[in-house]
């Protein structure tokens, strides 16, 4: 992977000053290599992860990973259905997995209630849908490579050799 | 007085107060780490935490598991084409730190004089003191931090039995090319001067593929090569070396090593074996972050007008702080009491050296940053 990714994927919000410093090029260069990974969407977007765990307000949400059992259109595979599915907004993550089901997904809803009500009256009902499995998350404890607890200190001591 | 006169004689180190400084602040953003700031990787963590589970607490061999040795052997003929035998020519120490102590301990005769390029590491002049050798500095400054072959020739007539050579080098990141250490070893041979390397930092080389000692021609008879775990997979506090060289030096080594040490942590063994089992995949990962670093630690630094020459190995930087009209400890001191950043005088590595400190970029681009930035402010009062 192009080592600007590499940095960007650890933090988007080094500057492309630094970058260019970092790797010996030309502000310019890395600034037009960060637009071309955009226009091409190789770069689709710049967020912050953020620990929902510890935030005090109370409309707190839940997530279910449901596993979503699909019989295969012609000329369209999973496709056709899986655009159906993901279109969504509670839909957060869709993939296709192997194994004994076909889809994967993450769903995000404001309670139990709302992610129950979503797979009872918009997903199950859908058309080549065989079943569903809905598992809700109990607790995160590492999300796209972060571990979600608070930084620790540094454990080194501040001088040696 | 109840101490010994050779402990007495010993030169205490001139910073320890600076460096007691710096332990009593708080929030201070240190440069001055010789260490990793990266954890040691978690498989090899939990390797560790698993042999303890085990039940593994007892002691091992003297010269360490055969498995671990067997490990090294493996690497070192697979990365390098070095052939080590894992029963005879290999000893597994306590850090690269107890391997040097035991080197100079099993060559040195009284009065023996070891050659020692400056800056250099901290321990390579006291040891070689206590071993009863003396040491002989070999000051590159002119040279740009390198051992020159024309330099080395000019120490001959000292005799000096053996050289210790530091690459890549800590304090200066200097790292030698095959072709000058090619030069450097022709007349160590001709000369019949053994060669000590110690080239724990060898897998982080930025600029070129890291030479081996040992590997040069005729040179491995005439060498013991020094590494260990502590910076390439961020192992510090493990404290896993290994020492390898020719069969006689090595039991001579393990004689020391048996009586004194007894053998190194088993857990710590068991770990570093894991290491080796991992693979260099979060080496590699290291070190590509280390050198992205460099770049930013240097040129902020050479826009901060303190000089410093860019080192090709290693995570530290060794700039000149003689325009500032401050003396390095000086300097340092009042960085920390005003900025609150910590370097290492230059004086720590060479007596000579009071023109420099040493800056250690192995921490994250935010205090790097942070840093710099505290620093021009402290530049921009002091002019």
């Amino acid at each position: 992977m192009d080592e600007i990714l590499e940095i960007l994927e650890k933090d988007c919000r080094t500057s492309v000053e630094d970058i260019a410093k970092m790797l010996k090029k030309k502000p310019e260069s890395v600034k037009q290599a960060i637009k071309k990974y955009e226009k091409e969407g190789v770069i689709l977007k710049y967020k912050a992860v953020i620990n929902k765990q510890l935030i005090k307000e109370t409309d707190s949400e839940v997530r279910a990973l449901i596993e979503v059992n699909i019989i295969p259109q012609k000329d369209v595979g999973f496709d056709r259905i899986a655009e159906r599915i993901y279109s969504f907004p509670e839909v957060t993550s869709c993939y296709l997995i192997s194994g004994t089901y076909d889809l994967l997904l993450i769903v995000e809803g404001k309670d139990l209630h709302t992610v129950a009500r979503f797979v009872a009256e918009k997903l199950a009902p859908l058309e080549h849908i065989r079943g569903t499995a809905t598992h809700f998350l109990l607790k995160k404890y590492k999300e796209d490579g972060v571990i979600l607890k608070h930084r620790e200190e540094n454990k080194r001591i501040a001088i040696s050799y | 007085m109840i101490i010994s006169k050779k402990v007495q004689e010993m030169q205490p180190s001139g910073i320890r107060a600076f460096f007691d400084l710096v332990l009593g602040m708080k929030d201070v953003i240190s440069l001055g780490v010789g260490e990793p700031d990266f954890v040691t990787p978690w498989s090899i963590r939990e390797a560790g935490i698993y042999s303890l589970e085990k039940g593994f607490t007892s002691y091992t061999s003297n010269k360490g598991l055969y498995k671990l040795r067997l490990g090294i052997s493996r690497y070192l003929k697979n990365r390098y084409g070095l052939n080590y035998c894992p029963d005879e020519e290999i000893l597994i120490t306590v850090g690269v730190s107890e391997a040097v102590d035991l080197a100079l301990r099993s060559l040195i005769n009284p009065g023996d004089k070891i050659l020692i390029p400056v800056p250099s590491y901290v321990s390579y002049g006291p040891v070689t003191e206590l071993a009863g050798g003396v040491p002989i500095y070999i000051d590159t400054k002119e040279d740009k931090f390198r051992l020159t072959p024309a330099k080395l020739k000019k120490y001959l007539e000292k005799k000096p039995k053996a050289i210790i050579l530091n690459y890549p080098n800590n304090p200066t990141g200097v790292c030698y090319t095959k072709k000058e250490l090619n030069e450097i070893n022709k007349i160590l041979l001709k000369h019949n001067i053994f060669c000590i390397t110690d080239e724990v930092y060898s897998d982080l080389s930025y600029d070129f593929e890291h030479t081996p000692f040992a590997t040069l021609a005729r040179a491995k008879e005439n060498t013991l090569f020094l590494s260990g775990f502590s910076k390439s997979y961020a192992m510090t506090g493990w404290r896993v070396g290994f020492a390898c060289g020719p069969k006689e030096i090595i039991a001579a080594m393990t004689k020391i090593h048996q009586y004194t040490i007894m053998c190194v942590a088993i857990t710590s063994q068991m770990a570093a074996y894991e290491a080796l089992i991992t693979g260099r995949k979060p080496v590699e990962e290291m070190k590509r972050e280390y050198k992205r670093r460099r770049e930013l630690i240097v040129s902020g630094l050479n826009n901060l007008g303190l000089d410093c020459i860019k080192p090709e190995g290693a995570f530290y930087v060794f700039p000149c702080v003689k325009k500032t009209g401050m003396k390095s400890l000086e300097f340092a001191q009042m960085l920390l009491k005003e900025e609150k950043v910590a370097v290492v005088p230059g004086t720590a590595f060479g007596a000579n050296y009071a023109d420099y400190i040493r800056i250690s970029y192995a921490s994250s681009y935010e205090n790097l940053k942070e840093a710099l930035s505290r620093i021009d402010k402290f530049l921009k009062r002091k002019r």
